[in-house]
């Protein structure tokens, strides 16, 4: 058998050699890296497969499951096509740092306590912003600093609660809980920062549309599901997140709606997929858990695929706001294509990877005779077709004409693209591909022709509504205020009013002490000075006539005594 | 790249838009009728009724866009508004 920490530690390793190879060289290592990643991921077999010491405590490094090993499997297979999208356009620091930041997704997959699954997110965490700095330009290096600070934040939380639930329970294993005290609420709010959950959901749209074309197709993959997986590891049908979910859902389509920024765009839209796996998680019931992980396998695939295709236009053209884009299907036919698969998967069309994940976590609603939750899913359903199905390719392909004429994706971009868009079409077709692997049996047949109905109705009336709303859905040049307003605007402003507050303050008591010392100062020169009385020189007669009267006086003390 | 060239792809004539139309309406009629064959399983009751599902998909995206529209005033400022 293979050393079991060899999944993560490749991909460490592979990071260095990126760094120290050249050429050809660094291009067979970022490709073969990740596949051999991907074998040494089914290397590692069920339950605890290493031990350390690590301070006082029995860590272990390596657990497996199968759905540890599904989600390392697509963490993998992301890394090879985010290399291969990306290898020949991105700098090799970023496809270094995004090697590391993949090896720490997967180091958390397997983690089997809680001080390695930490260790492994705050790596993610160090790594992933260093992709975002990668943009290049002074937003994207604001926007990291912003970044690092929200999962630094997050981090902290974390830790707290796990120091919490180690020092009350004497335990540091991975084990189903629910958020009843403060150390459980830390833990989970801790996952929750990273999943993109409210109120900081505006960390995930504010970071990654900086980055680069190659670095958001990364940034897209690993933060947030690694979250869900932790949340499947760690709190499973805790009801809280239900909520927290369909609050997301919610969320993600309303933004992307008002969003201009094609990848702004694709970046809340993966704030609403997430939200659909928090509220499997929360449901909490074995069909509702593979409904999350099914999801998050296919979700990766075909969001990154959506930022791929995003990512060549701004590759090719440096736009990405819709208001300047449009009709690029002329001259970029595969890019659309694949663009529209992705597409149609995120909206969980029929015979997409979307449709047989997504509808499990429907059933389990249904299972558990959730009716709100059904019906807002559903809705929600429509919302993604409405926001990311149809809104994204159209404004971004067809709509008017910009007058560009960009050339399609280089071959490495397209080579990646066209195997994303074949995976989305091969897990939605032949589903058992992807039940196979998950981690409770599957009896669910998505195919149902009332099914499949249902949610064509669903789906091409939602395609109806808007094309019949679209000049109320007009591109305009704006953003969005979201809840980093907080920490960007009013928090900077109490800032800068307390700074010339304290500045002002600082001022007068500066007056004031010198006012004081000036005074001081006075005085002693008054006592003191030339002209004082303590400095006088005293004439030599009034000197003699003081020891005149001293001699005297000690003369009559004599004679008396 | 940035060659404007007079615009005369099929897929933008007034002609093929119209036929395009013509078409999507002809398959969501279809997609509604096609219910009469094939049954449509009702969880809670009223998602089997006849269209429910066309109904409700039309009814929330609209709602959806009519409350991003309403939110849009409160929410949206200038591109550079983080710029300084």
């Amino acid at each position: 058998m293979t050393d079991p920490i060899a999944p993560a530690l490749i991909l460490i390793v592979a990071s260095v050699l990126i760094g120290l190879t050249r050429g050809n060289w660094r291009s067979a290592v970022v490709l073969i890296a990740p596949l051999i990643t991907l074998w040494a991921v089914w290397q590692v077999p069920d339950g605890v497969v290493t031990t350390a010491r690590f301070l006082d405590y029995t860590i272990e490094p390596v657990e497996g499951s199968p759905l540890r090993r599904l989600f390392a499997t697509i963490f993998s297979i992301m890394a090879f096509a985010g290399g291969l999208y990306a290898f020949r356009q991105a700098r090799w620091y970023e496809l270094s740092a995004a090697f590391v930041y993949a090896a720490g997704a997967i180091g958390v997959c397997f983690a089997g306590d809680l001080i390695t699954l930490f260790l492994f997110w705050e790596l993610m965490a160090l790594f992933s912003t260093v992709i975002v700095w990668c943009g290049g330009t002074p937003a994207a290096r604001k926007a990291g600093i912003r970044y690092a600070m929200m999962h630094l934040l997050g981090g902290v939380v974390l830790k707290v609660g796990i120091e919490g639930v180690v020092v009350h329970t004497g335990s540091i294993d991975i084990q189903p809980m629910l958020a009843t005290n403060f150390d459980t609420w830390m833990i989970l709010v801790g996952i929750l920062v990273n999943a993109a959950a409210p109120p900081v959901s505006a960390w995930l749209a504010d970071a990654y549309p900086e980055s680069s074309p190659t670095g958001s197709v990364f940034l897209s993959a690993f933060t947030t599901k690694t979250a869900v997986l932790a949340l499947i590891l760690l709190f499973p049908g805790e009801p809280v997140l239900i909520g927290v979910g369909l609050y997301m859902v919610m969320y993600g389509i309303i933004y992307a709606l008002l969003e201009n920024d094609a990848r702004r765009i694709l970046a809340y839209s993966i704030v609403n997929q997430v939200g659909f796996m928090v509220c499997a998680v929360g449901i909490g019931t074995q069909m509702a858990l593979n409904g999350a992980a099914a999801h998050a396998f296919a979700h990766i695939i075909y969001k990154a695929l959506l930022f791929m295709s995003a990512g060549v236009v701004v590759y090719r053209t440096g736009k990405s706001k819709c208001t300047d884009l449009g009709g690029l299907f002329r001259t970029m036919p595969l890019t659309t294509i694949c663009g529209i698969i992705g597409a149609l998967a995120i909206s969980s069309f029929p015979l997409t990877s979307g449709f047989v994940t997504k509808t499990l976590i429907s059933q389990a609603a249904v299972d558990q005779g959730l009716t709100a939750v059904y019906f807002l899913l559903a809705a929600a359903s429509a919302g993604v077709f409405l926001h990311a199905g149809i809104k994204f390719p159209w404004f971004v392909f067809f709509q008017r004409d910009s007058g560009l004429r960009p050339k399609d994706a280089p071959w490495n971009m397209a080579a990646a693209m066209v195997l994303f868009a074949a995976l989305c079409v091969l897990i939605g077709v032949f589903p058992q591909v992807l039940y196979q692997f998950l981690p409770y049996p599957v009896d669910y047949h998505p195919y149902a022709p009332g099914k499949v109905l249902y949610y064509l109705q669903l789906l091409l009336f939602s395609g109806l509504a808007f094309f019949v709303m679209l000049p109320w859905l007009k591109r305009t040049p704006t953003i969005a205020l979201d809840t980093d307003w907080i920490y960007r605007v009013a928090l900077k402003n109490v800032v800068s009013r307390a700074a010339v507050l304290i500045g002002s303050v600082q001022e007068k008591t500066h007056q004031h002490l010198v006012a004081i010392l000036q005074a001081g100062l006075k005085r002693i020169q008054r006592h003191h000075g030339p002209g004082g009385i303590h400095a006088r020189t005293w004439p030599t007669g009034s000197m003699v006539l003081w020891v005149a009267i001293m001699l005297a006086s000690y003369l009559i003390l004599y004679y008396l005594l | 790249m940035n060659r404007p060239e007079t615009d005369n792809h099929w897929l933008t004539r007034p002609q093929t838009i119209r036929q395009l139309w013509m078409l999507f309406i002809a398959i969501l009629v279809l997609t509604v009728l096609a219910q009469v064959l094939i049954k449509v399983k009702g969880y809670f009751g009223v998602d089997g009724w006849f269209g429910f599902a066309a109904g409700f998909g039309f009814v929330c995206c609209g709602a959806m866009v009519i409350v991003a529209k309403a939110l849009g005033p409160l929410l949206k400022r200038n591109d550079h508004y983080y710029d300084d």
